[in-house]
């Protein structure tokens, strides 16, 4: 019957229409929601390679399903189609019009491809940023050789400027991604490999960033941001880096005993290079290890074991030290770190 | 040459030992596909327990370890124990039938594939009953995957994929013999049905790209066992050497996946259209073509390690170049149903279904070779989304196309039709559901290999949940298809040899199952679609290019099974260095090879009496 054919037809139909459209309901973020002049470029070429082959898809779904609604078997119908061997004009046809369509998406992907590639050859000679990064097992270290300070997890950029992020890795191998601000590039291991990503941010703002290549247990949660000042903020930043906190009567027990404990691993000093990350101006940081709130209760739990399920995270190669010191000489430390800003 | 034993007419072996010992192309066929199948399963549920971990933010269902070990299985099994074996189950069972051959050129050869294939499948996974599972990625990048994976896990990786490759190496030579010499007379390379063509092509990547494979693979084994340096810096080695290498093999890896499921839908659409396909001609030469540009692409997968603009615009470009030949393809099949009388039947319904499926992936694809938009695709979901569209949305479905068109060759029945189209709707329903969505996680954020995600990121809760949904559904379309199978199995032998009546190849030319030596006379080839063309013509059955004629078959044998042990102990002992043991497993192989080669083995007669039916004299 008929309402029964088209029935069969259009209900598997528009169950696959339902599964396409439960992409688009979703808010604009990372890539498609550029903050800086990079992920903008990105951008439109995404658009345009999608729009293009979007035309293709068009084509070839209209093509195919009309193929396959208008030229099934009848009952009854048993002659041999007429056997085609093929069709000369239509070969060239979409051999050609395919090879059209890929010269207008290659020409702007060759020329943004060496565009990016020049900006980030840009060096502090030029009056460039340069921020070192090294990545490590699961975080993140920025180094600001020209200034002379050396932070973690948290990176500072003046808004509207140029900046070049040299990239390496200290253990394995990584990669640096703030999608909003632009497209990724791995921190190799190997001095021969140093990478060089230029970024841009056109508003202040806090921006995601995430490790994107596989690294250990701590993969997923090798979080970073990218804080993007006015430049006027930036430069407060800079001096409120170069001028650590000092210590007061408060402080002092928890400042003793992260001497005793900590410094071994966690410079506080504002250039201090170490083999954890550097604490200067960590009670500035919203984060612990990079996406746990840096609040006491966090903080506490971090210092006890940095790879429990609810404070930490797997991989961490720091030592717990629930057991090693008393929960009132942690809580010192913890007052400590809540000065350093 | 000497006869050992002048004119034996019976085999040697029958029941559980014929199917050890076989170098019967269509039992290997039979044993690939149940191993592979098997592995299907298990790299599945892997897939499945990755999408149950991955439904909640900060989920405790597997610990980031547990998770990277799945990550890693569920690729490596896929691709190397059970997309491919299954390919080759079916170019083993099907292309010596498609081109009037006996067998393939070399049946011991054959069966050795199979078992090193096997043994090398169990000591890749044997790492989760010892508690050392492979957990770098599919793609193993040192240094994670040499100085910091200190435990058995990735010796595991890189010594049962190197047994493992053998096995493919072996089967790629095979292939290629095969179809060089022994198509049946009339037989020209152009007249050869696509399948085979794509096999062929196939077969010549493989034996490329795996030497590749396998070179690097030892080096990684040197680095992780013996001392080697190759891809450490602190000693003037490089790491992206490894990368370099792996995907000068794994790029084409995915050609070798892709290029069986295009001769296989080139097959299944002609038939059931009851039409030639469309451009044969321009078919062929884009199949060549693909698998020649499948080699200039590779650093695509390494757009963002740093290589400079040149390199990464030249790969761009060669990139976005293959999408010709491509294209090419798609709209040759959709013009072979134009104008024909299309059933849709499972097979049909999935060899048509990988049309848009497989041309969205394609899509992606595109838009990934550009270089500049790429550093912000890789590595996240929207290439996981890419490359299971083209994978599941081609390859797979393939596969299924082919399972149930082949099926009834293979055993004499077809298999349930009402349970194949729920398997199929459901199926389609659920990778899209998993997919689609999958690109705009990607987009917005998310990268790939992660075991969880922090809550709070705007849609990315939903959308993985609605992911995993379409998991479980694929899950479930499978375990309908098993159940289809196991009820097929208990069914009566009941299928003519021209299963499908509109048989075009030589395949349906002979009972269902064929007998063992598959022609009783070697048969003469018109044309294309030879079997299609003695139809037209009035013929019942091929014309026979030879008389009747006692037929030489060659024995079965233990010794791939043997040998593949002794390679399995070998790798043992290489990995946990046991010095004596490494020698044990490579001795045996040693005795095994010199047993070969000392003794002779003339195999045995079918005399024409034995041979069903009469003969036609030629």
């Amino acid at each position: 019957m008929l309402v029964n054919r088209w029935v069969k037809r259009l209900v598997p139909f528009m169950a696959m229409m339902m599964l396409f459209l439960t992409g688009c309901n979703f808010e604009l973020a990372g890539a498609l929601e550029p903050k800086g002049p990079v992920a903008e470029k990105q951008l439109e070429m995404i658009l345009l390679s999608l729009g293009i082959m979007g035309v293709v898809l068009l084509v070839v779904f209209v093509l195919f399903f009309w193929a396959i609604a208008r030229f099934r078997r009848k009952p009854g119908q048993n002659e041999i189609p007429e056997q085609i061997e093929g069709n000369h004009k239509l070969e060239a046809t979409w051999t050609i019009i395919p090879i059209v369509l890929l010269l207008i998406i290659a020409i702007p992907t060759v020329a943004l491809t060496f565009d990016l590639e020049e900006e980030a050859q840009a060096t502090e000679g030029d009056g460039t940023l340069v921020i070192k990064v090294a990545a490590k097992q699961f975080w993140w270290e920025f180094n600001y050789p020209e200034d002379g300070i050396v932070t973690a997890q948290e990176v500072y950029i003046p808004v509207g400027e140029k900046v070049v992020f040299e990239l390496a890795a200290t253990d394995v191998q990584h990669s640096f991604w703030v999608p909003e601000l632009g497209g990724k590039k791995d921190t190799n291991v190997g001095t021969k490999n140093i990478n060089h990503l230029y970024l841009e941010a056109d508003y202040p703002g806090i921006y995601k960033g995430k490790c994107a290549e596989l690294c250990g247990a701590g993969h997923a949660l090798m979080d970073f941001k990218v804080h993007a000042l006015e430049q006027a903020d930036y430069d407060a930043w800079k001096a409120d880096m170069l001028e650590p906190a000092a210590v007061t009567a408060e402080t002092e027990l928890g400042a003793e005993l992260f001497g005793t404990n900590c410094i071994s691993c966690h410079a506080i000093e504002p250039n201090g290079l170490s083999w954890g990350p550097n604490l200067n101006g960590f009670a500035d940081r919203d984060f612990i290890g990079g996406f746990r709130v840096n609040n006491t209760e966090n903080l506490v739990g971090w210092i006890k074991d940095p790879t429990s399920k609810d404070y930490g995270k797997p991989g961490v190669t720091m030592p717990g030290f629930e057991g090693v010191l008393s929960d009132d000489e942690i809580n010192e430390i913890v007052k400590y770190l809540q000065s350093l800003n | 040459m000497a006869h050992a034993h002048a004119h034996a007419h019976t085999k040697r072996y029958s029941g559980f030992m014929d199917w050890i010992t076989t170098v019967d192309h269509k039992k290997i066929g039979i044993l690939y596909l149940v191993a592979g199948g098997f592995f299907f399963l298990v790299a599945g549920l892997e897939a499945i327990l990755i999408r149950l971990q991955l439904a909640y933010p900060m989920n405790g269902f597997l610990d980031a370890q547990s998770f990277n070990e799945l990550v890693t299985m569920h690729g490596t099994t896929m691709l190397f124990l059970a997309a491919l074996p299954i390919l080759f189950g079916f170019f083993n069972y099907i292309i010596p039938l498609q081109i009037g051959a006996r067998d393939v050129a070399f049946p011991f050869l054959n069966s050795l594939g199979f078992w090193t294939f096997f043994f090398g499948g169990v000591l890749l996974n044997l790492g989760f009953f010892t508690g050392n599972v492979p957990d770098s990625g599919w793609t193993a990048y040192p240094p994670l995957s040499t100085e910091f994976s200190p435990g058995q896990g990735m010796d595991f990786y890189s010594i049962g994929l190197q047994l493992a490759g053998i096995g493919t190496l072996v089967g790629g030579i095979n292939f290629i013999v095969t179809i060089v010499n022994m198509r049946a007379p009339g037989m020209t390379m152009m007249r050869m049905p696509l399948f085979t063509w794509t096999a062929f092509i196939t077969s010549i990547l493989i034996v490329f790209a795996f030497s590749a494979f396998a070179v690097g693979l030892l080096m990684m084994t040197f680095d992780r066992l013996f001392g080697g340096n190759f891809f450490d810096p602190s000693t003037g080695g490089n790491v992206v050497l490894w990368q370099h290498i792996f995907w000068l093999f794994g790029h084409p890896e995915v050609y070798i996946l892709i290029l069986p499921a295009f001769g296989i839908i080139s097959e299944i659409i002609p038939t059931f259209s009851r039409k030639r396909l469309f451009g044969y001609t321009s078919m062929v030469f884009a199949t060549a073509l693909i698998g020649f540009l499948g080699f200039m692409v590779w650093a695509h997968h390494m757009f963002t390690v740093g290589m400079g603009a040149v390199a990464n615009t030249l790969f761009a470009i060669a990139t976005m170049l293959i999408a010709v030949p491509t294209g090419i393809k798609i709209f040759n099949w959709i013009f072979t149903m134009w104008k024909g009388q299309i059933t849709f039947n499972t097979a049909n319904l999935f060899a048509v279904g990988f049309i848009p499926s497989f041309t969205i992936g394609g899509v992606t694809g595109v838009m990934l070779a550009v270089a500049a938009a790429d550093y912000q695709y890789q590595d996240t979901y929207f290439v996981v989304a890419h490359f299971h569209y083209v994978i599941v949305g081609g390859t797979v479905h393939g596969i299924f196309a082919a399972f149930f068109y082949w099926f009834p060759k293979m055993f004499g029945k077809k298999l349930n039709e009402v349970l194949g189209k729920l398997t199929f709707w459901l199926f389609l329903i659920g990778f899209n559901l998993t997919f689609f969505i999958q690109h705009w996680l990607g987009l917005i954020g998310m990268p790939r290999r992660v075991y969880t995600y922090l809550d709070g990121q705007t849609g990315w809760n939903e959308m993985n949940y609605i992911s995993t949904v379409g998991a479980i559904a694929m899950g479930v379309a499978t375990i309908i298809l098993l159940i289809n199978v196991i009820i097929t199995v208990r069914k009566p032998k009941d299928a003519p040899d021209d299963v499908w009546e509109d048989g075009r190849t030589l395949e349906w030319a002979v009972s269902s199952p064929p007998p063992e030596y598959n022609f009783k006379q070697t048969p003469l080839v018109r044309g294309l679609d030879g079997w299609w063309l003695e139809k037209r013509a009035g013929k019942t059955a091929m014309t026979p290019a030879e008389p009747v004629g006692p037929i030489h078959m060659p024995n079965g044998s233990i010794l791939p099974l043997i040998m593949s042990i002794g390679l399995f102990i070998a790798g043992l002992g290489i990995m946990y260095h046991q010095t004596l043991v490494a020698i044990g497993g490579f001795g045996i192989l040693v005795v095994c090879m010199i047993l070969r080669s000392l003794i002779d083995d003339p195999g045995y007669h079918i005399e024409p009496e034995q041979l069903e039916g009469k003969g036609v004299k030629a």
